[in-house]
Parts: structure tokens; sequence; C-alpha cells
């Protein structure tokens, strides 16, 4: 029933990542490619988004009024406008108003941003030492590039998710009953170890279903790459359907697969760290 | 914390407001452009904003496709479904006096708000018994923009509450295979993403079903994010009809209500209370959902736009404007929502005071 998978794939993928992939190999694994594609931008977004909703959260709990205003701003003007518009503003922003790669524009030394995207020092393996990108005639050369579907489908889900993110960690922390901050300073610990110790731990167990649905819904929402034409799991999935006409097993693949990381990462997020058990300092 | 250390512990965030302010009102007010003239936009080489693409393009965005001399029916189509919503929550909001506000008054009004509803789907589709050029039929292929963004919301959204009743009350079921149905389908739906059964809604349904069956691509889209929206509904409303409900419907139980009787006027009433503050985010997740429709080829608010600067050199410069101002309706429709959520909320308490 699943032998397709083991046929030529027939059909090229535009950004393979790591792999290296052309349109003889076997289905299987373009399916990998499109699998790849979709970690390799939900990972590095959903550790931003959460590190980024995480100080954003604290800011608008912050004593200091601009602080709260400054989050505040933010999350209303993300969260009420839909990823699928704030993703084709990234887009077109990235290969609209960018220079080109001959006038590649230096962020930082041996980082080029540009419409190409972004080149960045990468480790070469090849000649064993790291490879900087350097400004060519026509074009940046060396290092790693990352293309700007990539940019602003990590972009887009990262400033989507951390406004979401950032009111569940707010909630969180006001959730956890003053009396109980209260009782352990009157105990005699200090600031620091009421927040890492009582305030921290209870306000990560109150709010971890909700960040892990978070996480969840970014994983899903990569999916969106299909409309700018990022080659994601589900866009792989939908060409290898239309190519092969296996209809119903190409959407179990999908299905499981998303299954899977769904599990994996509520196994994972849902395991407290050491911090949230109050080892703190 | 002296006056003077926070006030400096503040001045990086107070200068990141302020720079923003400054720099939006500069490019967006000071300098921009608001009438629709391309030769003005383009002298202003970016230093500006040009609010011409607005008025340049607001029909193609309001109304898609649809045929430009027949554009007052889809206009009308918006107002009947505006009246119709507004006659819908009127009862919600403002009882009569003397009138003990419930979730069920106003029993009259809303009926004439469904008829409404629906005849502001006849005025979008037209029919060509008529005999009228100006009512003659119009393919849903043609239909788009805001117009079309309202009717996937709203009636994805109506037409999702049966079934996330009829899901919810599955899974909390005693039946074993009810229970394990309605727990497959709900999973099944939330675990993959909506694109992909937009996809399926597209390319699956048509090559399934019986040629006479398959609806147009709204209706395919819309019953894609019906089924989609209820099995999340399903998820909020059945917590709630879990614990809030329970006690309530064993003492209707002793009282000797029938079974439709406690769920129409115990069960669901308290639930939906219970439910508000998480079903107002799913009506505005909802709503933002809708600009997915565009990777099927439908032009909604979103796709219409995209296609309207796509296949026009001189106004696709200024996609930034074009892209701001669908997000401020997007962000007006949603800010509606949740304004609407609170008001109920505090009309409609879970707990309601005695005495």
């Amino acid at each position: 029933m699943l032998e397709f998978l083991w046929q030529p794939a027939g059909f090229d993928i535009g950004e393979t990542g790591w792999w290296t992939y052309d349109s003889q190999q076997p289905l299987w694994q373009a399916f990998g490619v499109g699998l790849g594609n979709t970690l390799r931008v939900a990972v590095p977004a959903v550790a931003f988004a959460l590190v980024l909703g995480a100080s954003l959260g604290l800011a608008k709990l912050s004593p200091l009024p601009w602080w709260r205003r400054l989050a505040g701003a933010y999350i209303h003007s993300v969260r009420n406008v839909p990823l699928m518009v704030q993703l084709m503003l990234w887009y077109f922003a990235l290969v609209d108003l960018l220079p080109d790669p001959t006038a590649a524009w230096s962020v930082l030394p041996g980082v080029w941003l540009s419409k190409g995207g972004l080149q960045i020092p990468w480790w070469d393996a090849a000649s064993g030492q790291w490879s900087v990108p350097a400004q060519d005639t026509f074009n940046v050369q060396g290092g790693a590039a990352l293309t700007p579907e990539f940019l602003a489908l990590w972009l887009a889900l990262t400033v989507y998710t951390s406004a979401f993110v950032a009111e569940i960690v707010r909630a969180g922390v006001l959730s956890v009953p003053r009396s109980l901050l209260e009782a352990a300073e009157t105990l005699g610990a200090t600031p620091a170890q009421v927040r890492w110790r009582v305030l921290w731990p209870q306000a990560w167990q109150a709010s971890a279903p909700a960040l892990v649905n978070q996480v969840l819904n970014l994983i899903k929402n990569s999916s969106l790459a299909v409309a700018i034409g990022y080659p994601d799991l589900v866009s792989v999935g939908n060409t290898a359907l239309n190519q092969t006409g296996r209809v119903i097993e190409c959407i179990a693949i999908m299905m499981l697969v998303y299954l899977l990381m769904s599990l994996t990462v509520s196994a994972v997020l849902n395991r407290r760290p050491a911090w949230a058990r109050g080892a703190g300092p | 914390m002296t006056r003077w250390t926070r006030l400096l512990w503040q001045a990086p965030a107070a200068a990141a407001l302020a720079w923003a302010t400054w720099n939006l009102f500069d490019w967006g007010v000071w300098r921009a452009v608001f009438r629709p003239d391309l030769a003005a936009c383009q002298a202003l080489e970016r230093q500006g904003a040009c609010w011409g693409v607005v008025p340049a393009k607001l029909t193609q965005w309001l109304f898609g496709h649809y045929p430009s001399e027949l554009q007052f029916r889809p206009a009308l189509a918006l107002a009947l479904w505006g009246l119709s919503l507004a006659m819908w929550l009127w009862p919600l909001l403002a009882p009569p006096p003397g009138v003990r506000p419930t979730l069920r008054n106003g029993l009259g009004l809303r009926l004439a708000a469904a008829g409404l509803a629906l005849g502001g789907l006849a005025v979008l589709h037209g029919s060509d018994a008529l005999g009228l050029a100006a009512w003659r039929t119009v393919d849903s292929r043609a239909w788009g923009g805001l117009a079309l963004t309202v009717l996937l919301s709203l009636g994805a959204l109506v037409l999702s509450v049966p079934l996330a009743l009829l899901l919810a009350h599955g899974r909390l079921s005693p039946h074993r295979l009810r229970a394990g149905a309605a727990t497959l389908a709900i999973e099944t739906v939330r675990g993959a993403p909506l694109v992909m059964w937009l996809f399926m809604g597209a390319f699956l349904l048509p090559a399934v079903l019986p040629e006479a069956w398959t609806p147009g691509p709204v209706g395919r889209t819309l019953l894609v994010m019906t089924v989609f929206s209820a099995a999340y509904m399903a998820e909020i409303l059945r917590g709630h009809l879990s614990v809030i409900a329970r006690e309530q419907d064993e003492a209707a139980e002793v009282l000797g209500a029938s079974r439709w009787a406690r769920w129409r006027l115990v069960v669901w009433p308290q639930a939906t209370r219970g439910a508000l503050p998480a079903l107002t985010g799913h009506v505005i997740g909802l709503i933002k959902d809708t600009a997915l429709v565009m990777i099927v080829s439908l032009q909604d608010l979103t796709g219409a736009m995209s296609m309207s600067l796509n296949g026009d050199a001189d106004w696709r410069p200024f996609f930034l404007e074009a892209y701001l101002f669908i997000a401020a309706i997007y962000a007006v429709l949603c800010l509606c929502v949740a304004r609407l959520g609170q008001q109920l909320e505090l009309r409609y308490p879970v707990h309601r005071h005695l005495g």
C-alpha cells in the first residue's frame, strides 16, 4: 500500500536545507525534506517566540509604566492581525525594500542582508574552517544563506506567537497567590529566592499547558509557508498528493507526522525543568 | 527606587515608543499623500506613505471580482448581514426594562435576523429566473473581498455551533462508540493544520463527491472552515458542559424536565456563560483564519488585495500601505468582537448573585 513511497518523487523542491535531494530520489525522501524544512523553521521560531514572549509578559507586569506601555502596544498591534497578512508583509518587505545582492547591506561584520536573503558565517566541514561571507561583484559569496522565504516565515511566526506567549506568561505570574510570596518573605527569603523558588516555578506550572498549545499552534501555523513558496511538509505533501493521486495515504502520512510532533512536544514540555522544580539560587 | 532612577530605567522604553510614534506620524501623516494620484505617490520615493492606493483599489478589496455594474449587491449583502447581526445581538445587550436578561430573549427578532442573513446570501447569489439583468446569477467564483471574508467568518461560526454541540455531547456520552467516534473526529481535525484541510477541501471533495453534489469553491471552503471551527468549539464547550452544567442538569432532571428542555433551558445557556471568554477568543481566531483561504485561490479581503497589487506594476510599490490598511480592517473587526465579548461577559456572569 505504501510502495509508492519508494518510487522516484518526480518533482523538485526549491529549498532542501541540509538534505541533498533531486527529483529522482524516492518519494519518502521528499517527505523527509518537507519535514526537515518544517522543523528548520519551527524550532528556532519556538525558541525565539518563548524568549521574546516571556520578556514581553514580564515587561507588561513591570512596575515601570513605560515598559508596560511598550509591551502593550506590541501585543495589541500583533495579536489582532491575521498571521497570513503579517507573513505577506514580512515577505514583501524582505524582497522589495532590501538592497540588491550586488550592494548587500552588512548588518554585522560577516553578516550580509539583501533581497537574496541573509548570509551568515558557517562552519565549513570540507575545509575544516569557518566560511565567512564576503561581498563579490554580483553576489555575496561564502557562509550559509538563509532565503527570504525562510526569514519571512521565521519572523512572522516568532512575532505572532510571542504576543500570545506574553499574555500566557503574564496570566501565569498573576495566578500565583500573593499570600504565598508574602509568606516566603516572612520566612526570610531574599527577593531572588522568592522569585526563583516560589514565583516562577508556580507560574510555570500554571502556564505550561497553554504554552504547549502555543508551540503546537506555531508548528501547525508553519504550514502557511505554502503562501510564500517555502516547501514545508504540507506543501510537499500536497505536491506529492497531486502527483501520485494517493490521497488517503498522503493525508495519513501528514496526519501521522503532525501527531508525532504534537506528542513529542507535549512530552518534552510537560517535564518540568530543574528551575521549575524550585531548584534555583 | 528614587524618582530619578525610575525615570532612568524607563528611558529606553519611552524613547522606543516616542521614536516609533514619531516615525509613524512623520511617514504616515505628515509626508503622506492621501489622493489616488500615482505621480504624487511616486514622487515621495518612500519618504512618505501613499494612502492613495486605498481609494484607487478599495472596491476590489471590498467586493473582489464581482461584476462592477452589480457591486451594489455585495454592498447590500454586507448591510443586510450587519443589520442581521445587530438584530440578533440587540435583545442580548439591551433587554427591555422589566425583562430579566437571559440568553433566550427576543425569539421573533432573532428569526427575522436569520431571515435577513439568508436574504443577504440570496442578494449576493441572485437568480436568472427573475429575468432581470441587475439580479442575474453571479457564480460564487466571482465573490470576493470583504464580503467574502464576512460571509466565511459568519457562516462558519453560525453553522459550526450545532455541529460543535453535537461533537461535545458525543464526546461526553456514556456510550463508548459515540464517545470514541466524536473523539476521533475532533482530534483528527485538530491534529492537522487548517492549510492542509483547505487543500483537502479544494482537491479531495471534488474527487470523491458526485459532480452534482459538489459545492463551488466558496461552499467547499465554508464546509472545511465549519468543520474546523466546530472541532475547536466542541472542545471549548465540552469542559463547561461537563463541569458547570452537570449539577444543574441533574436538578432539572429531578424536576421532571425532558432531555431537550434540559439542554435548551438549563445546560446550554449555563455552558455558554462559562465559555464566553474562550468563545470570544475562538471567534477572533476564526476571523483571522479566513485570511488563509487565499491559498486555495479564493479572493477574500487578503487575497483580493494581494491580487489587486500583483497584477498592477504602478501601484505594486505601495504594498506596505495596502497591507497596513487591510491589517487595520482586521484589527477593527477583532477589537469589535473582543468588546462585544466583554459586554456579554458583564451581562451574563457565570455565578449570578442571589437575591
